[in-house]
Order: C-alpha cells, then structure tokens, then sequence
C-alpha cells in the first residue's frame, strides 16, 4: 500500500518545526554515537538503534500531556531521549557505569525514568504490551486521566500476550494507546513472511478497539494522530491502536548484517522519505530557517551528544558493592 | 582534524576480525552512513558504515587481511585540503577500553544471614480461634484491603462466582467490583496486566486458579516482577502477591498437580512461602500483601478446609524468613513446610511411640529461608530429613542439604535424607498417585535410618 502523502498542515509554526527537528535529530545523532562506542568495544552485549523511526517517538510525545507514562521494548534509546531523559545518564547505562540510569546495572535494554514516568525498557517481546495496558489500569483505578503509550514492534504484534491485552484493555476501557511501531521486519523476518493479516491495527478490530495507520516518517501525521488517540483515551473511551509505519536503517542489533533486505531498498528509503530530512526541508523551503540556522542546531546537537559520550567513558564502573544491591526493595518506592 | 577510523566490534563476542574488502578508497569522500568496507566477525560479513564525514586520508590496513583486532586504526580520515598525519612509526592505536581495576577481593560478601528467632508468633495470654486455612486467607485480604485502598484482588472466579475454591467468599460484597476483578481466562496477560498495575504504584494481588497455570505466566512473574527493581537500579519494582494453591490436590493427574516450591525459590527479587497451618496462612498472607516486592504465595488445596488456631488479634502478622519448631525434640531434626508438615508431625508421633524424639521444623517461608533455625537443631540432633511433595531433583531438601553439608558437616552422624515426591509425572489411578506422593511411612523410614534403628 502506498504510504500516505504527509498531512503538511500550513498552521505549523517555525517553533514546533524546529523543536522536531532538533529532538529527531538529536534521537539520530545519539544513536550514531552508541553505535561507534558499541565499535570501539566501550558498549557491550545487545545495542538496538532507532535510526530512521525518530518520528514516531518525537511525534507521539509532542501529543503526550504531563504525567502520561510509556512503556516499550529493549529498542528504547529514543523512546528515552523523547521524554526527556538526560542523554549523559542514557550513554553512561549503555557503557555500564555508575551514572547510567539504572546505575550500571540495566544495559542498553533495561532503563527506567520514575520522574519521566517512563517504564522501561523490556528485553522480551511482547511483554511490554500488558505491562502497559497494566500502567493504565493503575491510573484508571486511582481515578486520573493519564494515558499510557505501550510501544511494540511488528514482530510482537504476533504473540498472544498482545491480544490477551487488548481484551482485557477494552473490556475494562483502559486508557492505553497501543502503539505498533511497524518497522517491516522482526529481525530478519518481513512482515509479509510472518502474517497473512498485514493489516496488523485492523486486528484490534476483534475486539472492537479503534485505530488506524499512520505515515511514521512524517513526524506531523504522527502528532496529529497521537493527539487523536489521546483525546479518545481521556476522554474515557478505552484503548486505541496506532499502527506507525516505519523504517529501521541500521540492522536489527549491532550483529544484524541485514542480508534479508537490499541496501537500494535502505538507501531509496533515507533519499525519500526521511523523517529529518522532510522536516529541514519544510524549515527550508517554507523559510522558517536557514542553513546557517540548522548548522547552528547541528552543532549544539552534537556538543550534547559528544558531551554525553565523554561522561559515559569518564563515569565510574559501578561500585562492586551494587552487585548486591536493588533485590529487595525495603519499602515500595513512592509514585513520583 | 584528522579521525582514525578503527576496527569496529560488530558483534557482542567478536574481538578481531577480517578486513574482507574496502568499499572506498584513498581521497574519496564520504559521509555519515556510507559503507566504507566489508568486515567478516565471528558470526557473518557485516557492512561498516561511516559515522563522520570527510575524505578518506590514508587507508592503513589492506584488503583482505586476517585477524585484526577491534580498535585497530585502520584507515584515516581528514578534512578537506588537509594533509594525513604521519602515522608510519605510531602503532596502532588501542582505545582505552573499560577495564575493571583488579578486584582484590572477590565482591562483597552477601548480607549476613538472619539470626535464629523461634519466639511464639502470639502471647499466651491471647484469645484463639479455631479457623480453616481458607477462611484464614480470606480474613487477611479483606483485612488488608480495608487497610489500604491501593491493594485489590484479580484473577479468574474470584468475583462472582465466590472464589473457584471459595477463598474470596464475600470479598465482592464488600469491596465491589473495582476492587475484586474477575478476568478471562487468559493467566500471562492479566499477571502482566497487574505487575504493571503495581509498577503505576498499586498492590495487586493475583489468584491463579492453581499454580499449574501459572506457567502460562511466569515470564512476566519473574522477568517483570522479580527483576526489574534491580534492572532499574532500585527506582521501580512490583509489590504485589501471586497467590493460589500449589501441589497436588487428589486424582486431578499430572498437568494439575505439580508443586511448583522449587521453581520459584530459585529466583532472586522474589520471595516465597508456603503456610501450613491457618495461622500461618493469615500472618504470612497479610505480611505479603504489606511486602514491597513480588511474593510467591504457596497454598495448598487439601489443606484449605483444615481448622487451626488462630489468634484473636487486631493485626497478626507473621514475618518472613521465620520458621517455626512445631515440635521439639534430640535425635533427628525433620524439615518441611505446607502439606509436607502433615507427613512430618505424624511420622513424629509415630517415632515418638518407638522412643525416637524428633524435632519438626514448619519453613512458612522458602525464599528467604531460616537456615539458622535448621542448623542450630541439626547442631543439635546431629540428623535430619526433609519433607517436600515436590520432585528430588533440585528440590527444596536438595538446597537444605547442601546449607548443612557447608555449614555443619561436622555436627552431621548420618548424610542428610530427602523425603520428596517420586520422580514421575503424576499419575491418575488411586493406587498409583499414593505411591507417587511422598507418606508418612517413608519418613518415618528415614527417620530411623538417620538415627540407625
């Protein structure tokens, strides 16, 4: 199906523009940044880089109101960077070192944020989905109007946990956007190769859930459908599905050597449908900014990220004492 | 300013590599994200991308050579109209790489074991009440839940229905239905469902029918409850009780009678108990419910209609990591908990008849375990046996074994014997489910071997 023309509304002020484009590029720069330390053996294990959905974090919390929570995959680098974290604090748990969110001990995908309500970072796919319908359960039972963004990929869409959710989310009317980051391939496995449904938000159809696609490289239709599945949660009318379709660059961890795609297909996808790339040129061409303007942004962007690589090498190893801390908790930690 | 490029890791375990092919060369430019070779890892022939941009100074490494280790330079990039550094005589240069400093000392020991505390969990002075272990159960979550707004009951039939066993009778009456919620029958989304309930800061507790299908959701019991408080370095856990019966019932066959004691006692960020008596089962039920970490809350369902005593008290807790001497005695120390006690105290009485005394050990809780209480009357006794319907292999008596071989080898007159279930899936027929499960008779058999009578 051809992907939908981007909803360019003429109402965007220069100010939102360039606040999309600095957080997307910052998302973008970040990542290239973890991907060279994960080179020079400085980040270890599994690393996955959100390069080419930037989009659809960036959208998607431009539609997010004050205490909303997120929950997502172990693909959380940008999820994180979206709502605010400090990127010295992401870089420092990707090298594991005492400054890292999770103090050394979560990795690249296992970080949490109590004061940015965001819920991690979850490394088995799928379980993120009732963790998150679970979230907004929590702020349905206290009585608030938070929702909960639970993010997942094409390749959890398939598991059962998915569907066990989305029954008990609309049987019980939780304030949850389920949000099926649908980057084309689960690992190596193209959606085409893994469903005979590619439609995968018309399944919440079965249980009478709305929903609906979105062009999740134009960060301006995600918004504009974010703000849409947002009003339907607080207003009280039970979950909504938001299929985002995007595109990963880089492979699926850092040992992905991305034989089951071409590269023309990953190059067509960077030269026309960048979602960074269309947002400098509507900056570009509708004179919102320069070029001397964007290299300015640029240049803060990547003194953030230099400055947050140099403290996640300068940050201390955990402390051999952490090993056995954080089991057991001694009293719950209280809601931030 | 000149950057060297290096050799890049490209997988989680490579530590060298082949430079298998340069897709650039000398004095070409290039730009972030550029292919610039092919490298061969340990596991496929990966592409490495260009994450600068500028001109490709000097290539240092040849196509095609073998076994270059990661952080090599192997290539030099400028900017343009800038000369390439000399870099003939400089050896290759290897980034700093995180390196732990020598521990000296293995890591920190563990926190100390809990001292042996065997004071009577109430007074004499206070009123009893006899009680049924499933009243009991009953009584400590409703005391609970009007004791704090933020603890609520979720599972299958534990609403309208009354409870499958009848354990939350009366709890939809008095707490409604926001507070009491029937599910589907759909056990991994709804223990996923409330462990993020108790991440957004509420304090489920979860029925499972029975244990037997907690296995559909035991990924999010131990790798979203257990572990994420120290995944994230103690910002956010799961204060929540997982409850149910555990164990065989009677004639139900293999997929509904499995005990499930040594599965979860293994995790860490997971604590585990099993009551045996009524009391037991409503001062460890409420202290489950106050805990703030996920607790596996072991019942059982033969032993749900059994009356104890119990006391008359505003509150009645019973801490974790406490066990209890039901019985004393000097020649042989018998362990268990939950149904194992039953066999445990007959087979003591038994004993006693045959002028063996024998001291029984009630755990109440697995995870923590009151080791020290087991060792100071091995200590004693010199002997001991333990009791579980569980399988032998890894079993709770397994683990038992091994604290008193480190921890009191010396004191020991007879190698420690494990009264389990038999190795075999449980079987349907009457005569062959008693001879799986473990009896009275047997302990008392091992008993007496211990004690070389």
């Amino acid at each position: 199906m051809p992907p939908k023309k981007a909803a360019a509304k003429s109402n965007v002020s220069a100010e939102e523009l360039l606040g999309h484009y600095r957080e997307m590029l910052l998302i973008r720069r970040f990542e290239e940044k973890a991907g060279q330390l994960y080179g020079m053996g400085l980040i270890g294990g599994f690393c996955h880089l959100y390069i080419g959905q930037e989009a659809v974090v960036v959208g998607l919390e431009a539609a997010a109101g004050e205490g909303d929570k997120r929950v997502t995959s172990y693909r959380d680098h940008g999820h994180m960077l979206a709502c605010g974290m400090d990127p010295k604090g992401i870089m420092a748990e990707l090298t594991g070192r005492e400054g890292g969110f999770s103090k050394g001990k979560g990795g690249s995908m296992h970080m949490f944020s109590k004061e940015k309500h965001f819920y991690g970072g979850h490394g088995i796919v799928g379980a993120q989905v009732p963790l998150g319908a679970g979230l907004a359960f929590s702020d349905k039972y206290k009585g608030n109007d938070r929702v909960t963004f639970a993010y997942f990929g094409d390749g959890a869409a398939n598991q059962g946990q998915v569907y066990e959710t989305y029954n008990m989310a609309q049987l019980w009317d939780l304030p949850v956007i389920f949000v099926i980051e649908n980057n084309g391939y689960a690992m190596g496995t193209s959606v085409v190769r893994s469903t005979k449904s590619p439609s995968l938000w018309e399944r919440g159809a079965a249980y009478g859930i709305a929903g609906e696609e979105v062009d999740g490289m134009n960060v301006l239709a995600v918004k504009e459908a974010g703000e849409r599945a947002v009003a339907h949660c607080r207003a009280g009318k039970g979950p909504y599905i938001l299929e985002v379709k995007t595109y990963r660059y880089r492979g699926h961890s850092m040992s992905d050597p991305a034989k089951y795609r071409t590269r023309d297909e990953v190059q067509k996808m960077r030269d026309e449908r960048d979602p960074i790339e269309q947002i400098r040129d509507m900056l570009l061409t509708g004179k919102h900014a320069t070029d001397d303007d964007l290299k300015a942004i640029d240049k803060e962007i990547k003194a953030i990220v230099n400055e947050a690589a140099e403290f996640s090498k300068e940050s201390p190893e955990p402390h051999l004492d952490e090993l056995w801390t954080d089991i057991y908790a001694t009293e719950i930690p209280q809601e931030a | 300013m000149a950057i060297e490029i290096l050799m890049p890791a490209l997988s989680p375990t490579m530590e060298e590599g082949t430079l298998a092919k340069w897709m650039v060369k000398e004095g070409d430019k290039v730009a972030s994200g550029d292919i610039l070779a092919e490298i061969e890892t340990d596991k496929a022939t990966m592409e490495f991308e260009a994450v600068d941009e500028g001109i490709i100074g000097k290539i240092l490494i040849e196509a095609g050579t073998e076994g270059v280790k990661v952080n090599t330079a192997i290539a030099v990039l400028v900017e343009d109209g800038e000369d390439v550094p000399d870099t003939s005589d400089a050896p290759a240069k290897q980034e700093a790489k995180a390196e732990a400093p020598p521990a000296k000392v293995p890591a920190v020991a563990k926190p100390a074991a809990p001292v042996s505390d065997v004071s009577p969990d109430w007074g004499d002075d206070v009123e009893v009440k006899a009680t049924t272990v499933r009243e009991a159960l009953r009584d400590a979550m409703a005391e609970e839940m009007r004791r704090d707004d933020d603890v609520f009951l979720m599972g299958e039939e534990v609403g309208e229905y009354q409870g499958a066993y009848k354990i939350s009778q009366g709890l939809l009456d008095e707490f409604g239905a926001k507070r009491v919620i029937d599910t589907p029958i759909t056990e991994h989304g709804f223990a996923g469902i409330a462990t993020g309930a108790a991440f957004g800061g509420l304090k489920p507790i979860v029925e499972f029918m029975t244990f037997n299908f907690a296995m559909q959701a035991i990924d999010h019991i131990i790798n979203s409850a257990a572990k994420t408080l120290y995944m994230s370095g103690g910002q956010m856990g799961a204060p929540m009780v997982f409850r149910g019966p555990n164990g065989a019932a009677a004639r139900v066959g293999a997929q509904h009678s499995q005990d499930y004691t040594a599965w979860y006692m293994q995790i860490p960020g997971l604590k585990v108990v099993a009551p045996y008596s009524a009391a037991d089962a409503k001062g460890l039920l409420k202290s489950a419910i106050r805990d703030p970490n996920p607790v596996i809350f072991l019942e059982n369902e033969i032993m749900y209609g059994k009356s104890f005593d119990v006391p008359v008290m505003d509150d009645f807790t019973i801490p974790f990591g406490k066990a209890k001497i039901e019985r004393e005695g000097t020649d042989v120390t018998i362990v268990s908990f939950s149904i194992g006690m039953t066999y445990a105290l007959q087979a003591a009485e038994k004993l006693a008849e045959e002028g063996i005394s024998a001291e029984v050990i009630n755990l109440r809780s697995i995870r923590p375990m009151d080791t020290e209480t087991i060792l100071k009357s091995v200590r004693k006794t010199n002997r001991c046996v333990t009791v579980e319907e569980g399988w032998p292999q890894g079993s709770v008596g397994s683990y038992i074994s091994s604290v008193i071989m480190q921890e009191a080898f010396d004191y020991l007159d007879a190698p420690v014997i494990n009264c389990t279930g038999k190795d075999v899936p449980m079987p349907y027929a009457a005569n062959l489910e008693k001879h799986a499960l473990v009896t009275t008779d047997e302990v008392v058999a091992a008993c007496k071997s211990v004690t070389y009578r």
